[in-house]
């Protein structure tokens, strides 16, 4: 069974190292973007941006103090035993984040809507959201924190097929505008396109696909793959460097997730992950053994499945 | 100077609050670092200062002249003894209508925050007062700017605002690095930059109509910026 402390320390640990240590595939993509810069104060701003990632693991701070909000992935294995259930899930990563908050620390961002009463500890009415998938066969459970800065980079519209790829690339381009100038969204970053399903969804699947997909990964359907490599490409053709600066690009990844849709509409949202890229995973096994992950593995063949009966590949 | 390209990103090295001749000598590109005092704010801080019209627990104008728009990270070791790991910007477009009061008022001359602001207020404002505005650089690095915060002198409304909102009041040293976004006179770095990349971001649009469906209120050209 899988002790409601292993789940508490993990999601302690888990918020930690989110909060203070770049992924790898982000680390080497921002990297990779700095030296091929030619621009120099765009480069200026991207060697700083290397930097504070070194400072922040060296230091344990924070990359970023803007530690956005913090939230829950849990892929819950078919066969797994949860002491407590995922009720006792639920307070134990509800216990950690009041927990990280203090001791770590990261911000108190999390605050009520209208009265803007904050308790000072990220939890609250939806706060943090645990978000559930399920994977056969198996009896561990994995746990995933994202820590996304909030208020820029987003943005959702109802496209019809008539709008088709064309509609879909403007609207790539109008979120560029929209939020590369300045640097608003602070690229560089990893864009998520959520296409189809109903608008929720559409929104939803376009954060799972900026947050929880490593750079350099591609949709398993061919056709969405080239498609990711083709708005990749061309959100990185703008001349929009980091801060809204002249550059030569600040796209790390375009990651496309599809949900099937109405006949007559085609929705979309646009998410952007910014460089602050904090996203930590844990496996848990049924013995209590913790294993820290890079990749969360989020888009399984069983989550994307299309067939009324799973069929393991 | 039109091109980006000729900026020299000359350091500089500066003590808050700042004089006069120090603000007027800040150029479009100038990498700026910090040492002295300055205090934090956002939007707790200018509501209570300016919505409910309080009287602030300190005279600002003793305190420095220089603002910074962001709330740190702070871990409070015993009661009343604070550490900051971690510190970045918000984006100060939103502030603009308190930004006269503050310089009326409390004589504030230097914004630092995140993206800077609107040109309009640039002209208004900041020209007439002899103000300039420091932008963070990349935004996220609050690792970097961290190691900046030497301690923490003070906090007010604290009890009213919160950790993120509280009115910090901070000894920095070295704090950098800064971009001087907007000088006393009022030119910007971002105008420039979007000056620059519209000429070739517009034709990217070619063959991609507008959507079948529109929404009310929105700008619609993609030279335009949505602040
Ligand atoms: S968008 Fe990301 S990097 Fe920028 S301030 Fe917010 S959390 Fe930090």
């Amino acid at each position: 069974m899988i002790a409601g402390s292993a789940l508490y320390q993990t999601a302690v640990e888990l918020n930690r190292r989110a909060a203070i240590c770049i992924p790898e595939d982000a680390r080497l993509a921002v990297g990779q973007l700095c030296q091929r810069e030619t621009h120099s104060l765009s480069r200026y701003v991207l060697e700083q941006i290397m930097e504070n990632y070194q400072v922040a693991v060296a230091e344990q701070r924070p990359m970023c103090a803007d530690t956005g909000l913090p939230r829950f992935y849990a892929k819950v294995g078919n066969e797994a035993v949860v002491e407590g259930g995922m009720v006792g899930l639920e307070e134990a990563v509800r216990r950690a984040t009041a927990e990280a908050t203090a001791a770590i620390p990261i911000r108190p961002n999390r605050v009520h809507p209208l009265s803007r009463k904050d308790q000072n500890n990220n939890v609250g009415v939806h706060a943090p959201t645990v978000d559930y998938s399920f994977e056969p066969g198996v009896n561990w459970l994995e746990l995933t924190v994202v820590h996304k800065g909030g208020l820029f980079g987003g943005d959702y519209r109802m496209l019809f097929p008539a709008d088709g790829v064309a509609g879909l690339k403007r609207f790539l381009l109008d979120s560029i505008s929209e939020f590369f100038r300045r640097g608003m969204s602070c690229q560089p970053l990893v864009v998520g396109v959520g296409i189809g399903g109903t608008k929720d969804v559409c929104v939803r699947l376009a954060k799972e696909a900026a947050c929880l997909r490593i750079v350099g990964d591609r949709n398993p359907d061919p056709d969405i793959a080239t498609l990711e490599e083709e708005l990749l490409e061309l959100g990185n053709s703008t001349g929009f460097g980091v801060m809204g600066l002249p550059g030569d690009g600040a796209i790390l990844d375009v990651h496309i997730e599809i949900a099937y849709t109405h006949t007559g509409g085609m929705p979309i949202a646009i998410q952007h992950f910014c460089f602050a890229h904090r996203r930590a995973t844990a496996r848990i096994g049924a013995d209590n053994s913790i294993e820290y992950r890079g990749n969360p593995c989020w888009f399984t063949p069983f989550y994307r499945r299309e067939s009324i009966s799973f069929q393991p590949a | 100077m039109n091109n980006l390209e000729d900026l020299k990103l000359r350091e500089v090295r500066l003590r808050a609050p700042l004089t006069e001749d120090d603000i007027r000598s800040l150029e479009i590109g100038d990498v700026v670092f910090l040492d002295g005092v300055l205090f934090t704010g956002r939007e707790g801080l200018y509501s209570q200062l300016f919505d409910l019209n309080l009287q602030p627990p300190v005279d600002i104008r003793s305190l420095s002249n220089v603002t910074f728009h962001c709330s740190p990270a702070v871990n409070e070791l015993r009661p009343g003894e604070y550490h900051i790991p971690a510190v970045s910007a918000t984006a100060s477009f939103r502030f603009d209508k308190y930004i006269p009061l503050l310089f009326e008022r409390y004589d504030v001359r230097v914004i630092i925050g995140k993206g800077g602001m609107q040109k309009e207020i640039y002209q208004s404002t900041f020209r007439k007062y002899g103000a300039v505005y420091l932008t963070t650089v990349g935004y996220g690095l609050g690792a970097l700017y961290g190691r900046g915060i030497r301690s923490v002198k003070d906090v007010h409304w604290k009890e009213e605002l919160g950790l993120a909102q509280a009115m910090w009041v901070l000894e920095v040293e070295n704090l950098g690095p800064f971009l001087v976004e907007c000088n006393a006179q009022g030119r910007s770095l971002f105008e420039m930059a979007n000056a620059e990349i519209n000429q070739r971001f517009e034709k990217l649009y070619a063959g991609l109509p507008q959507p079948k469906l529109k929404r009310l209120g929105e700008v619609t050209s993609p030279t335009c910026e949505v602040l």
